[in-house]
């Protein structure tokens, strides 16, 4: 291969006018790479600031007996010490069901479970007070385990069930059936920038709030509640996050109302912000599952019945695993048609951190599952993976999901063939053959699969968004919208949407830090929906704007409406051209209003989660990846060669920053099934919560050649923000090719007469199991 | 005197005076000097979010050129910092405009041209590595992912900063010679300071020779060394449990120097890896591939030999190899001198054969037979930047067939790094055969009862220490089969 692995180099478009679909730098690239860039930690200290620090229970599972604080108190430095008596609202800072604590009350539900805060001068003072704490558990029944909670019989919700067709018919009566399964572990975000929240007091015990968060409208709702206030009491302000990925949606809360709890207590300022091990022991993870597949199906490997069983891991306490699940089913399919399908998914409660969203929201478990359906099918039908999986995929009549959507705008094909094409699948299958004959010690794989990822919140009433713009009298724009900006870019794209609508300079438009005093009532930043929601409510207030505008300059000129047009060069008035910000002046001084919110709600969904009937996505973001690993069988040592990505944005509002997300999505995807393992001992606690012993993908884990492209010919089918897909989590599952690719590699150990039992983080450790257990099944 | 931090900040003398000795540089820039583009990622070394560089004059000569180092800030002590210079993220940008940092570094520029940041938070210290490579700092010639492998950044997938690398171009560092010459200190440095949330006097103490070091040692027989404060500093950040007194041996120049014992090496307790990569791989091949996977960039350029022997750890990734190779101990109390073999001074898992007031001065490392055969394999999750689940080091002497001479020892297999004295038995006088080394493997099972914990089982362990046996045995006698997804990936 010539190429060098470099990334793809993208073209800087040099023009004055950046608008959409140009290659634009993040609009905080300079200030990240000169240290300028302000996260919540970094803010200058106010006067008097406290120190937040959360004691934390050491069970998992317990009736607290007693807590003897004294010691704590009159520990040096402490100012306060606060329980959950000292709550003036709800102690309740869930999202969804009033179930997670600020502070436990009479019972613990996992180790890392909040019990009171400490502030004071410092945070050394306060974390050597914690410790001074007396607590006395009687230990009650816990279930770390999914095996344990189904003894115990512990559940967040009932199971749920979603079918098409008569599953157990068409598995009795196909040709051929397997059945297997195999388990998925969790991820922990490792943002890079831990939890963090500074509380301010203002006037009559209200409180403003920096907090590094994708979601400030519910932090500001869960203070209030905690307060006991209304949610005009509480403002929460967020500029930027150092990385969220999911854990900052509903992980965040916590961390901000004890900083204000503590602010409007005491009246001073207060800081929390746990360091990177009580950050990963206190906050909640992607979810950890077992899979079961009972599978039906012809000699030329399609699919003719299948039954899924989904069981996962949710934690103490709700959180959103009931929509995360929700989405494992939802993505059970992938980009497949499944003629007779019953898929089961299980939501087990055990007494550990509560896992919560992380970027796919339980679509790469239900994917990934899938996708082992497909390898295991190909090994036992003796066929290649990816004829199997082309055989089986939507097209045609065979278009309807298995809760009854319909696939209106399915390009998985085409970009498979493309990605095959491209990246020589044939030869190299081959290639990888050939090498495996010839070599006793290390073995290769080489995978391609699809992704295809429903776009929209699956809680419909999530798909709406705001935005307001003040045009300043000198044409300069102020920008402001409920999207969270976590590196993703967000913020940049949007600012372009904005610009292209006046046809201004981008820097004529201000990106504002978001908060809930300016914008209100936002979902969070997530579902990989911010430019999608976002994006269309600025379009929304920005006509509103320039209609107002228009108005004006017609009647002003003289000229009918339709001859007013917005341009690169000025505002076009009939022949004359007047610049934005002379028509800006003249509007202010003519008394017309340059503010305008905007609004947006997704349209054409409706979703019954009864039935799990419905249409519960606007539309569906594709893409395709192959991998080439090389596994050493004497340790399971694993390394990705080389890995071919084609992905579908649409028409892209940034191809840089989507080709950004598109590669860091995969190698956070890869990570996910390789090095990234948590390990809980038998008493539920946490031993990986570092990066010394949690370890996610460096520099050298990228593979050497990753040639990575968005797909040309995309423009989303629906009308979009100019045409443009989603981009945030679609990517992540691409590495899934790498998994089958391992799979692969393990399977030829025993010259792919069994299909390896390899579960996943595919670990040196886990690999070689699979290698050894390959050999006994395969007798050689 | 004495209570004062002198060192060198973009070329103005810094002081910092009635600090604690074991606030952390990290915590120093953020707070008092409001350096915040250097960021606190984990606090323990292993993200690089903090990345700075360090200068330091090596000989006291203010010919000599500076020697920078890029170190992660969250685990150097303040005083360790005393007499040196000290660049961050914000000494980069030419001029500062509207507090936006002004007219970027090329290295900086070259990471905005390539949309090497995305949420941004890792990137003030991937650009200081970056840094660091364009000027030449220690350990910077290496690999581009190699000199990154301490930075992770968990947004971008590294595609654009590793391109971004590719496009920095060589130029001199700041010449701060004169000034360090200036501050450098000729007094013993000590600090006292009162802790108030443990309400004891905390004290540091930086001799400045070998007699110094061993007097301050014998006198304060509970001082912790600190050389790199790669594990003292965790001590301080994660254990919580700062020493009362500590003793600072980074200043004594005997320490410091590899030398030569008649046909051995003798590497002072103070040498930092990064100073013995180079000597150590070309005599033993064997090592080159452990010690460039040992730490990163930042922990190399920080974390001595001698610490990493000196803390007793079962795990570190030095001890085995070493002991493979023969290594002896020198350990000094006050005038006292005493030379062990180094697999002596492991006795038992947090024991080592160490008394009141003796500290590591050096260790000596033979230079093995011709024709020894010698490997190290370092086993765990990932590749750069791990802790072994299993280090293992192989010297075995081959004549006419036969093993006349087998050194094998294991790290992550028991408390302590030990030898495999029952599989070492079973290849003495054996031939080198797969099926007398298949045997002998067999025996390490006898050797070692490894543990189950969050990096590997037990039953990995024992299974790969096999395999390891193997992989050497097939490296030595059958060189055409590949057995290391790391070079085909390279070449592949």
């Amino acid at each position: 291969m010539a190429d060098s692995g470099a990334s793809p180099k993208v073209e800087k478009k040099v023009t004055p006018f950046q608008g959409v679909h140009a290659s634009v730098a993040h609009d905080s690239a300079l200030r990240h790479v000169t240290g300028t860039a302000i996260y919540v930690d970094d803010l200058p200290e106010p006067a008097g600031m406290l120190h937040v620090h959360l004691g934390m229970s050491t069970r998992a599972h317990a009736r607290i007996v007693s807590m003897d604080l004294s010691a704590v108190r009159a520990s040096p430095g402490v100012v306060r010490v606060l329980t959950a008596e000292d709550i003036p609202g709800e102690n309740d800072v869930s999202p969804v069901i009033h179930d997670d604590r600020l502070f436990a009350q009479g019972e613990v539900y996992c180790v890392g479970q909040s019990l009171f805060a400490v502030a004071a001068a410092s945070i050394a003072a306060a974390r050597a007070a914690a410790a001074k704490a007396v607590v006395e558990y009687e230990d009650l029944p816990a279930a770390i385990t999914i095996e344990q909670a189904q003894a115990l019989d512990l559940k967040i919700e009932a199971s749920q069930r979603m079918a098409r067709g008569d599953a157990a018919a068409a598995l009795e009566a196909a040709p051929h059936r397997i059945q297997g399964k195999f388990s998925i572990g969790g991820q922990d975000h490792f943002y890079l920038e831990g939890q963090a929240s500074l509380a301010t007091p203002r006037e009559e015990g209200d409180v403003h709030v920096w907090c590094s968060t994708q979601h400030p409208t519910e932090v500001q709702h869960l203070i209030a509640r905690v307060l006991g206030r209304p949610d005009h009491a509480v403002t929460v302000e967020v500029r930027r996050m150092g990385g969220g990925f999911g854990g900052k949606e509903t992980q965040a809360s916590l961390f901000a109302a004890a900083a204000a709890l503590v602010a409007v207590k005491t009246g001073r300022p207060a800081k929390c912000r746990p360091d990177r091990d009580e950050d990963m022991v206190m906050t909640g993870k992607r979810h950890d599952f077992e899979v079961g597949y009972d599978v039906g199906f012809d000699a030329e490997g399609r699919l003719e019945g299948i039954r899924l069983e989904l069981a996962s891991r949710c934690g103490a306490t709700t959180d959103l695993s009931p929509a995360i699940n929700d989405r494992a089913m939802f993505h059970a399919d992938n980009a497949y048609y499944l003629p007779a399908v019953e898929i089961v998914s299980h939501r087990w409660r055990t007494h550990t951190v509560s896992n919560t969203a992380f970027r796919g929201f339980g679509g790469p478990q239900g994917m990934a599952a899938i996708e082992r359906v497909m390898d295991a099918v190909a090994q036992a039908a003796g066929l290649d993976p990816l004829e199997v999986r082309r055989r089986n995929l939507y097209g045609g009549s065979h278009n309807l999901t298995p809760y009854y959507q319909v696939v209106e705008d399915n390009v998985a094909p085409q970009l498979i063939e493309e990605l095959a094409r491209s990246c020589d699948y044939e030869a190299r299958q081959r290639a990888v053959d050939a090498f495996n004959a010839a070599n006793p010690i290390l073995k290769k794989g080489l995978a391609l699969t699809p992704v295809k990822f429903g776009v929209s919140f699956t809680t419909t009433h999530l798909n709406q968004a705001g935005a307001l713009i003040h045009i300043y009298a000198d044409g300069s724009i102020m920008l402001n919208h409920g999207g969270a900006e976590m590196g993703q870019g967000l913020y940049i794209k949007v600012a372009q949407v904005a610009a292209e609508a006046f046809q201004v300079p981008l820097d004529r438009v201000k990106i504002t830090s978001t908060t809930t005093d300016k914008v209100p009532n936002t979902s969070a930043t997530a579902a990989s929906s911010g430019a999608d929601l976002n994006g269309m409510a600025v379009l929304d207030a920005a006509g509103k704007l320039k209609g107002r505008l228009t108005a004006f300059a017609a009647e002003k000129w003289g000229v009918d409406p339709s001859q007013v047009t917005f341009t690169p060069d000025g505002v076009r008035i009939g022949g004359e051209t007047v610049s934005f910000p002379d028509l800006c002046r003249q509007a202010y001084l003519a008394r017309i209003s340059l503010s305008a919110t905007g609004f947006y709600a997704t349209p054409k969904i409706a979703y019954d989660r009864k039935t799990h009937r419905g249409r519960p996505f606007y539309y569906f973001a594709y893409g395709a990846a192959c991998s080439e690993v090389v596994v050493d069988t004497l340790t399971g040592e694993t390394k990705v060669l080389r890995a071919d990505i084609l992905h579908d944005v649409g028409r892209s509002l940034n191809p840089a920053i989507d080709l950004g997300q598109v590669e860091g999505g995969f190698i956070q995807g890869m990570g996910w099934l390789t090095t990234e393992e948590l390990v809980y001992d038998a008493k539920g606690v946490l031993k990986t919560h570092a990066p010394s012993t949690y370890k996610i993908p460096t520099a050298g884990d990228r593979p050497r050649v990753l040639n990575v492209k968005l797909w040309e010919p995309g423009r989303n089918a629906e009308p979009t923000v100019h045409r443009s897909k989603a981009v945030g989590e679609p990517p992540l599952m691409l590495a899934i090719s790498v998994f089958s690719a391992i799979t692969r590699a393990v399977a030829s150990v025993g010259d792919h007469r069994v299909m390896p039992n390899l579960d996943a983080p595919a670990t040196p450790e886990a690999v070689l199991m699979a290698v050894e257990d390959v050999r006994r099944r395969a007798g050689g | 005197m004495g209570g004062t931090i002198r060192f060198l900040l973009d070329g103005e003398v810094r002081e910092a005076a009635g600090v604690d000795p074991t606030t952390t540089l990290l915590e120093h820039l953020r707070g008092p000097l409001r350096r915040t583009g250097t960021k606190e990622g984990c606090a323990e070394g292993d993200c690089g979010s903090c990345t700075v560089l360090v200068g330091e004059l090596t000989t006291g000569d203010d010919l000599d050129p500076v020697n920078w180092r890029a170190v992660n800030a969250c685990i150097q002590l303040l005083p360790m910092l005393d007499g040196k210079a000290v660049m961050t993220v914000e000494s980069l940008a030419t001029q500062t405009v509207a507090g936006c940092g002004g007219k970027p570094h090329p290295v900086q520029q070259a990471m905005i041209d390539r949309h090497g940041s995305q949420c941004g938070f890792c990137t003030p210290g991937i650009v200081m590595s970056l840094y660091g490579r364009a000027v030449g700092a220690c350990g910077a010639g290496a690999p581009v992912e190699d000199v990154l492998a301490g930075n992770l950044c968990r947004c971008t997938g590294y595609g654009p900063i590793l391109d971004a690398a590719r496009e920095v171009v060589r130029e001199p560092a700041p010449d701060v010679a004169a000034p360090l010459k200036a501050i450098q200190r000729q007094a013993m440095l000590t600090l006292a300071h009162e802790d108030p949330v443990r309400g004891v006097t905390r004290r540091w103490l930086a001799p400045r020779s070998l007699a110094e070091l061993a007097a301050a040692a014998e006198a304060n027989p509970d001082a912790a060394f600190v050389a790199g404060a790669t594990d003292v500093g965790l001590w301080v950040t994660k254990l919580r449990k700062p020493p009362q007194t500590l003793i600072d041996i980074g200043r004594v120049p005997e320490l410091k120097t590899i030398g030569r014992v008649g046909d051995a090496l003798r590497i002072g307790a103070g040498v930092r890896y990064v100073e013995a990569i180079e000597t150590l791989s070309a005599r033993y091949p064997g090592l080159s591939d452990m010690m460039r996977r040992l730490g990163s960039t930042q922990v190399r350029n920080s974390g001595t030999i001698g610490g990493n022997i000196a803390n007793g750890s079962p795990i570190g990734d030095m001890p085995p190899a070493l002991i493979a190779l023969g290594a002896r101990l020198v350990l000094r109390r006050g005038e006292q001198v005493r030379e062990i073999p180094l697999e002596d001074f492991f006795i038992a898992y947090g024991k080592q054969d160490r008394q009141p007031g003796e500290f590591v001065e050096a260790v000596i490392v033979p230079r093995g037979p011709a024709g020894q055969i010698f490997k190290v394999y370092k086993l765990s999750k990932r590749f750069d930047q791990d802790i072994s689940a299993v280090c293992a080091a192989f010297a075995v002497t081959v004549v006419d067939g036969v093993v006349i001479e087998a050194r094998v020892a294991f790290g992550g297999m028991a408390g302590t790094p030990r030898r495999a004295d029952a599989c070492e038995a079973a290849l003495l006088g054996s031939p080198w055969t797969r099926e007398a080394v298949e045997e002998a493997a067999a025996k390490l099972d006898e050797d070692y009862t490894p543990l189950s914990d969050m990096r590997a089982s037990a039953g990995y362990r024992a299974t790969t220490a096999r395999n390891l046996l193997i992989r050497a045995f097939i490296e030595s006698a059958q060189p055409g089969v590949a057995t290391s997804v790391l070079a085909e990936a390279a070449h592949g």
